[in-house]
């Protein structure tokens, strides 16, 4: 480690809706940020060079890394993590289909699948199930073996669409 | 009075349905609490040294550099442990020969893996933890690594532990009737060589432990993601000279297991002694290359087998000779024996046949260590049988779902006694594979088969039938002298507002166990499953127990907490009928309400029973027991195991210009006895799966002939992703086992168990036409492209 790891960046962003201000380590990831200094644990470290997707979350609208990302590159970004996301409601219909399907076993992959899953449904039309799976073929799940994930996210889907046409 | 099972309208009738997991909502909203989610005063992180060298000798260690990194307090070395912790040593009596050598929480004059830890760097951040461990300094003797499994006892290869003599840690042979006479008799005789990958869990969650000493009240605590708290309980207590009622053992969330995280990681147990030393909290977490160094391999097998047929297909003899080599220690405490012991007692497992050999070798490798993952041995027990039965049916020119039909044990033989000298209590090979061939409308596939071939396309069909251990009783690990508990108990009482707890020494890792619970708990008290809170996963709180390993939560927890919930009804129908002036047998509960058993006729609710009892016992009769606190604990005794069984199909395609495999589709119909959440069921089943499709087309763990690995991450290590991963059929037959009322076997593993047999299976079937076979697992591209002998360098 170089001296320059531990030089400090001020930043400012806002994280699921609120204000934030920090001084961070240059070399520290978002997601070590966000768990460690703001105590928002829903987003897990897993792989850690954005392989797995467990750290997913959403910075300006984006599914993006949080294990690749350095959080003095989120100054001045507009953060959400799951905790965000399920105050809002904003994706309350996938995490009720995630629930009824049984979509998560462990969890511990559940908040990145969710972000992502919910980037693919915010383009608004009915993806098919092998776009399901590709679109989440970067967040790894090794207790339910995908299917379940894919059919909680089609519902979904369809829902949406549905409730759009109506 | 007993559950009526066969009648699905019956009152509280939550046993046999899907319902909702209580706590699947707070990991869906980010908030579950997994062990690096945690933060305690004072808490610190320790990091780890690891060794470079697959053996080494350690000449030196050089901290300095390391001590002024800002924030580094504390360094210790294998020395510096070894006074505070004592050694373990893997073996159990009953793994008759089974050596290893003592172990230590961080390496001791000598390193024996890539990977093994040396040095431990304790500091006030991670990050200063792991920039400390950069800088220490050690100085390292390499020595010849042992690779090679097949060369492992050859006279020339070195001995790893002089001390133990050889580099053989294990071996059993296992004969029954007369194989040689048999196969010389046989119409035919068909061999194969087979191999399975090393694989690891890749849990994704990474193994995780902060463990705190409270010197004042001389109590250590851990928070631990764990498969099985009371067995770390004790590990802990063993090793750091603590009494075992002062060690806790808390496992809250955990983040995927599949076996990865009940087995003892030096790491671990060097979190905990640093804790001791330093009185004050100490975080470790893997990160993803300690994880694929350190988290157990499993399933690097090597297999000489051969199967005997006579003209219409009946089994003569199977032969098996498995080797596997399992690294420089076997695993604490339940051994890195058990897998190779597996093979022996799973071969030819659904078959009713006469004469069997099988003999397992387990050497020492300078690889990291392997012991129990996911469906211990099945993969590589089924892979050989079912390779074997469809390399024999191709001789004979005969169906595979045939020569299968003919050697399945018929469904009303049970009991039996299997070749192997595994005793089946009840099985339903048959029921299961006409389901099966319902389900996948055999006829059909084999149509679709043919058209495509027309077409220029290799689609294979693969059937794999297995068995499954589950609900183990002492005879897996307790009779070998481990303390760990085969048995389970629960305990179960009703608040005063009504809603009923129900506290279990079995684990929730994801799997539903807390669900299952639930629902067998409301059944069996007679309320609504969201009126029970259940609590797991801490020592100082529930039951003692044995925890989440071979298949065993539902068929033996659940089972304790049902009997614990049927005496917590018994007891509240007491005060019931002393309150209400009715005979309590005339009573019932049905959703939370005392009831009159044959009107319906509603008499109280729980809520004012608990009212009374707990704040009106002045008026109720003085010698009225009034216990509304119930513990019952449940173990097997009629058989060593309860044997599921079941029967999986692939269908695939091969690009036989490219070698890859398509999925196209996966079934699987499988018997655990008495289902309790079909959801949750069939939710293992899939998972489990795909488990297993990994280790058939993917996972496959590299060492270079130094004994170093070559691919430690995740982008290097393939792992099944949704895209290429099918959609799977889930169907069922139940044969519940009469052990217990609830009747419950596992189903954690069958998924597993299967799936890399049917894989094979299908790709063989689909490259037969073109003469090319593969038996060495993962079956990537290159390997089908050699079996089709388009490459040959």
């Amino acid at each position: 480690m170089t001296d320059m790891f531990r030089d400090k960046v001020d930043i400012e962003l806002t994280v699921n809706g609120e204000p934030v201000e920090a001084r961070v380590p240059a070399g520290q990831h978002l997601v070590d940020f966000l768990r460690a200094e703001l105590g928002l644990t829903g987003a897990h470290a897993s792989c850690e060079h954005g392989v797995c997707g467990a750290c997913t979350i959403r910075v300006d609208g984006a599914a993006v890394r949080g294990c690749l990302m350095l959080a003095a590159q989120a100054d001045g970004a507009e953060v959400w993590t799951l905790e965000g996301l399920s105050d809002s409601a904003a994706i309350a219909d996938l995490q009720d289909a995630f629930v009824a399907r049984n979509a998560l076993q462990c969890g511990f992959c559940t908040p990145g699948m969710l972000v992502a899953a919910e980037e693919l449904l915010s383009g608004g039309s009915v993806p098919s199930r092998a776009e399901i799976r590709e679109h989440m073929s970067g967040n790894y799940c090794r207790c339910t073996g995908y299917e379940a994930i894919v059919d909680a996210v089609e519902e979904v889907a369809q829902a949406r669409a549905g409730k759009g046409a109506a | 009075m007993t559950i009526q099972f066969g009648n699905p309208d019956r009152p509280n009738s939550y046993i046999g349905k899907t319902v909702p997991r209580p706590n699947a909502r707070k990991l869906v909203e980010g908030r579950g609490q997994y062990v690096d989610d945690i933060t305690l005063p004072r808490m610190v992180h320790v990091a780890f040294v690891r060794s470079p060298f697959a053996h080494a000798r350690i000449t030196g260690i050089d901290a300095d550099a390391a001590r002024g990194v800002k924030g580094v307090l504390r360094i210790f070395t294998g020395a510096d442990l070894a006074e505070v912790c004592t050694p373990w040593v893997a073996v159990l009596a009953h793994l008759k020969g089974l050596k290893s050598p003592p172990e230590h929480p961080l390496a001791v004059d000598r390193a024996l893996w890539v990977g093994e830890p040396v040095v431990a760097v304790v500091a006030t951040t991670r990050a200063a933890a792991e920039e400390g461990a950069a800088l220490v300094d050690v100085d390292y003797d390499p020595l010849p690594a042992v690779t090679d499994t097949m060369t492992s006892l050859d006279a020339d290869t070195p001995v790893m532990h002089p001390d133990l003599g050889d580099n053989l840690a294990f071996r059993r042979l296992h004969e029954q009737g007369d194989v040689e006479a048999a196969m010389a008799g046989a119409h035919k005789v068909v061999r194969a060589s087979f191999r399975t990958a090393r694989h690891t869990g890749v849990t994704l969650e990474p193994r995780s432990i902060l463990v705190d000493w409270n010197k004042a009240e001389g109590q250590m605590t851990a928070w631990h993601a764990t498969q099985a708290p009371h067995m770390m309980q004790t590990v802990f207590a063993k090793h750091l000279d603590i009494p075992e009622s002062r060690v806790r053992v808390i496992c809250g969330d955990v983040g995927g297991s599949y076996g990865i995280k009940v087995h003892v990681y030096p790491d671990e147990v060097a979190t905990a002694a640093i804790a001791k030393i330093m009185g004050r909290p100490v975080k470790f977490i893997a990160d993803r290359l300690e994880s694929f160094t350190t988290d157990i391999h499993a399933r690097d097998h090597e297999i000489e087998a051969a199967i005997a047929v006579d003209a219409e297909g009946k089994i003569l003899a199977i032969d098996v000779d498995d080797w596997t080599g399992i690294g420089p220690y076997s695993v604490y405490p339940r051994t890195s024996a058990i897998e190779g012991n597996q093979v022996v007692n799973l071969c030819g497992g659904p078959y009713d046949f006469a004469n069997y050999r099988a003999r397992t070798s387990v050497v020492f490798q300078n690889k990291t260590p392997t012991c129990q993952y996911r469906a211990v041995g099945h993969p590589i027990a089924v892979a050989i049988t079912e390779g074997l039965v469809d390399m024999a049916a191709a001789a004979i020119g005969m169906d595979p779902v045939e020569i299968r039909r003919r050697n399945m044990f018929a469904d009303d033989a049970y009991p039996v006694t299997s070749p192997a000298m595994m005793k089946f209590e009840g099985l339903s090979h048959h029921a299961s594979m006409d389901k099966l061939m319902e389900l996948m409308d055999y006829d059909a596939l084999r149509a679709d088969q043919a058209e495509a071939r027309k077409r220029g396309k290799y689609r294979g069909i693969g059937i794999a039938s297995f068995i499954e251990l589950t609900n183990p009783s002492p005879f897996m690990y307790g009779i070998g002298g481990a303390r760990i508990s085969a048995q389970d108990g629960c305990t179960v009482r009703m608040d005063p507002d009504g809603s009923v707890v129900a506290l279990s020494g079995v684990t929730e890792q994801g799997q539903g166990t807390e669900a299952m619970l639930s629902q067998v708990v409301a059944e069996g008290v007679g309320v609504e499953p969201a009126k029970v809170r259940v609590i797991t996963g801490d020592t100082q709180v529930t039951p003692y127990g044995g925890g989440t390993w071979a298949s065993r939560g539902a068929g033996i927890g659940g089972e304790a907490a049902l009997q614990a919930a049927r005496a917590l009804r018994g007891s509240i129908l007491e005060v019931a009928g002393a309150m209400l002036q009715a005979d309590p047998s005339s009573l019932d509960i049905r959703d939370g309400q005392v009831v009159d058993t044959d009107t319906g006729e509603e008499r109280m609710p729980l809520e004012e029973l608990g009212r009374i009892v707990y704040f009106r016992g002045d008026t109720l009769p003085k010698e009225l027991p009034r216990e509304l606190v119930q513990t019952r604990h449940f173990i097997t005794m009629d058989y060593p195991f309860a044997f599921t069984n079941g029967v999986q199909a692939s269908y695939l395609e091969v690009d036989t210009d490219t070698g890859v495999v398509t999925l196209l589709k996966h079934w699987c119909v499988e018997d655990c006895g008495r289902v309790i959440n079909p959801q949750l069921v069939d939710e293992q089943i899939r998972g489990g799966i795909v488990q297993g499709l990994g280790g058939a087309l993917y996972e496959e763990i590299h060492y270079d002939e130094d004994g170093q690995l070559l691919n430690g991450s995740m982008a290097d290590y393939l792992v099944p992703m949704a895209a290429e991963m099918p959609d799977m059929i889930i169907g069922h037959v139940e044969t519940p086992t009469g052990e217990s009322e609830l009747g419950a076997k596992g189903a954690g593993e069958a998924g597993t168990a299967g799936a890399p047999a049917a894989v094979m299976n299908a790709i063989n079937d689909a490259l037969r036409p073109l003469s090319g076979q593969v038996t060495e697992m993962p079956f990537t591209p290159e390997r089908i492209l050699r079996a089709l002998g388009k490459i040959e360098d």
